[in-house]
């Protein structure tokens, strides 16, 4: 398909405005001196920089580990309620789930964040803790904000799901867990993929849910960044940043490649079928 | 495949618990709340003032020590945390207006200061300022001067005198303004010799009108931004801590050419250490304080943070007048003798609701007009 001299006027406009930024990052962060508006010289200096700040590095092992045991522990919870309320036989029932699912995603950040902390607090005093705020309380805070992502990705997966499916694999003698996991999870395999690799992005970026439920000892990444205003950001952080951003590059090319891949077979699936059953008909 | 990705997410996570999970019972936890980027953290070869303490602390007790350090960006971030009483810190570094507040609200431990030998170094012209009146609380950790910026290549040398610079319509266009309240108004006071911390309207209401005839001549009103704008000369004039110009001073680009001046009247501020009520190892903050007052430690933060130090063995340093220049000395330390005088004169104090709400309004009206 060819493109009119303003439709691609008007591509290259969005992504000079999508891309400009995070290239301007990633040309100062080889830079050799500290300035953003002068390159002087190429160099890894700020990468090796990078790598010797312990402070950084550790808030980097805890953003991860949280993301990681966020993601994983909502996926999984995400999918049994998912599940749970698909079930759900009352029309009237089902309706009120899905909006009470939907209240933390609309909820502003600062909101969820704020309750949250008074939330962590009360029950803190209420057992006599000196501190109330850990990882454990973050844990929380970050399943709390991921969990309904997770199901709104897994739902539309399940009521796509051919509904005979379960119920044949129990006909020839599966137990009805067996045919959960045998056939309903292979199925709704996709929504549950990218419901878990979006608590891990949303989890990894998140800013202010995070800055109100940071406990001792225990900051994250973007928490560090932000406290670093008092005197500038160091180029260390463009560093970080772009290495980061390859990192998201790298996954979403190879989830992408996973959803093509997963498409494919689907379509050629269909397609098989659907032959049968012209073959059959004949 | 697709069974492996979960399987190594899970590895990984119980991994990464099991690692947080081993502090080991006999280490002491040492709790410590700063501003971000403001100690000297072994970034580019200078001395680690964390690790390095962890480390003099076992070789002189013989028990391991954790320090947990965590940062804030604000004094106001500081304070709600820990007002909530969600966290605990062992040792806090808020600025001054900051501390007198705590003090009052009893969020403040008296300090042991027979823990702090060290204290001896601090100069007597930092001792029984207006937040800490007594001595009680505080170890002043740095202090800093506002003064004048501008790029020697755009601004006459002769128009460089006290704050008519930031008002001089020769300029217009090339001056940049505090972007928050306080700061753009007490330029104005200043320059008029008014009050800054005076709760009468009439005061606030001529520094307004002062704010509005330099409106017209003003870029924008900046905060952080005022480092690049300066940097690479796109402002030629612009007012902020004499520490942070030389930060600019390092990053200038070769067209410009940055100097800096003390305007007549201008705003002091001191960060200090204080140990705030929820403190769990109190002597142990105590240790860390007196720590961070000897010598190599404190010498290495000046160096790394580039404000001026309140500590004698800093000032009088041999080494750290050589690392930072003739200049840089000069600027950052312009006397001291009558400190506390001028300070107690014309540093920040905290002001109360009312006023606050009014200069605020008058802000607001300056922003729109």
């Amino acid at each position: 398909m060819k493109m009119k001299p303003l439709a691609k006027f008007y591509t290259v406009l969005v992504m000079v405005f999508l891309f400009a930024p995070i290239v301007i990052l990633l040309v100062f962060s080889f830079n050799e001196a500290k300035s953003l508006s002068v390159f002087s010289g190429f160099s890894f200096y700020w990468y090796r920089e990078l790598f010797r700040d312990s402070d950084t590095l550790g808030a980097v092992r805890n953003t991860l580990l949280l993301a990681v045991s966020a993601s994983l522990l909502s996926t999984v919870m995400g999918t049994a309620a998912a599940v749970g309320i698909f079930k759900l036989r009352s029309k009237y029932l089902r309706t009120i789930m899905d909006t009470v699912t939907n209240i933390p995603m609309i909820n502003p950040d600062i909101i969820t964040g704020i309750s949250l902390m008074l939330m962590f607090v009360f029950v803190g005093r209420l057992f006599g803790a000196a501190t109330s705020l850990s990882f454990w309380t973050m844990l929380i805070a970050h399943i709390t904000f991921c969990l309904p992502y997770v199901i709104l990705q897994v739902l539309p997966k399940l009521q796509q799901m051919d509904k005979s499916l379960p119920e044949a694999a129990q006909d020839l003698g599966c137990t009805p867990l067996r045919a959960f996991f045998k056939v309903e999870i292979p199925e709704i395999l996709p929504g549950i993929v990218t419901g878990l690799i979006m608590a891990f992005t949303l989890s990894l970026d998140d800013f202010v849910i995070s800055y109100f439920t940071a406990g001792n000892g225990f900051q994250t990444l973007p928490i560090r960044i932000y406290n670093m205003t008092k005197k500038t950001v160091t180029p260390k952080m463009y560093a970080l940043a772009t290495i980061i951003f390859f990192v998201i590059l790298i996954l979403l090319m190879i989830s992408n490649l996973f959803d093509s891949e997963s498409a494919e077979t689907v379509r050629k699936a269909k397609e098989k079928k659907s032959k049968k059953m012209k073959e059959n008909t004949k | 495949m697709k069974k492996l990705i979960p399987i190594l997410l899970l590895t990984a996570m119980l991994c990464a618990i099991l690692l947080t999970g081993c502090g080991g019972k006999d280490t002491l936890t040492l709790n410590v709340y700063n501003w971000g980027e403001y100690i000297s953290d072994g970034s580019e070869d200078s001395f680690d003032t964390i690790r390095e303490f962890e480390k003099w602390y076992e070789a002189e007790y013989g028990q391991k020590l954790k320090v947990n350090y965590d940062t804030y960006a604000s004094n106001e971030d500081m304070y709600n945390k820990l007002s909530t009483g969600a966290v605990s810190y062992d040792v806090v570094i808020p600025s001054d207006y900051m501390i007198a507040r705590m003090a009052a609200e009893n969020m403040l431990l008296p300090l042991d200061y027979s823990n702090i030998p060290n204290y001896e170094y601090i100069d007597e012209s930092f001792r029984g300022l207006y937040y800490d009146p007594d001595n009680v609380y505080t170890v002043p950790y740095t202090y800093g001067v506002v003064g004048i910026i501008y790029n020697a290549n755009v601004v006459d040398e002769a128009d460089a005198v006290d704050w008519d610079l930031m008002w001089n319509s020769k300029y217009a266009g090339n001056i940049v303004q505090f972007n928050n309240s306080r700061d753009a108004f007490a330029t104005a006071q200043y320059k008029l010799g008014l009050d800054v911390n005076s709760t009468d309207h009439a005061n606030w209401d001529a520094a307004l009108a002062e704010l509005k005839t330099q409106a017209p001549l003003i870029k924008s009103y900046v905060m952080d931004e005022i480092y690049n704008m300066m940097e690479s000369g796109e402002a030629a004039v612009g007012a902020y801590y004499a520490g942070d110009y030389f930060t600019m001073l390092d990053a200038q680009s070769d067209s410009v050419d940055l100097r800096f001046y003390y305007p007549e009247r201008t705003n002091y501020f001191v960060d200090a250490m204080c140990i705030p009520s929820s403190c769990q190892h109190k002597e142990l903050a105590e240790i860390f304080i007196n720590y961070m007052l000897s010598e190599e430690p404190a010498i290495a933060n000046a160096e790394y943070i580039y404000y001026a130090s309140p500590n004698a063995l800093v000032y009088e340093s041999a080494d750290y007048a050589e690392e930072l220049g003739e200049e840089a000395m000069e600027i950052l330390y312009p006397g001291i003798e009558n400190f506390s005088e001028l300070y107690n004169e014309y540093a920040y104090r905290n002001l109360d609701a009312e006023t606050l709400d009014y200069v605020n309004t008058l802000w607001e009206e300056l922003k729109i007009a």
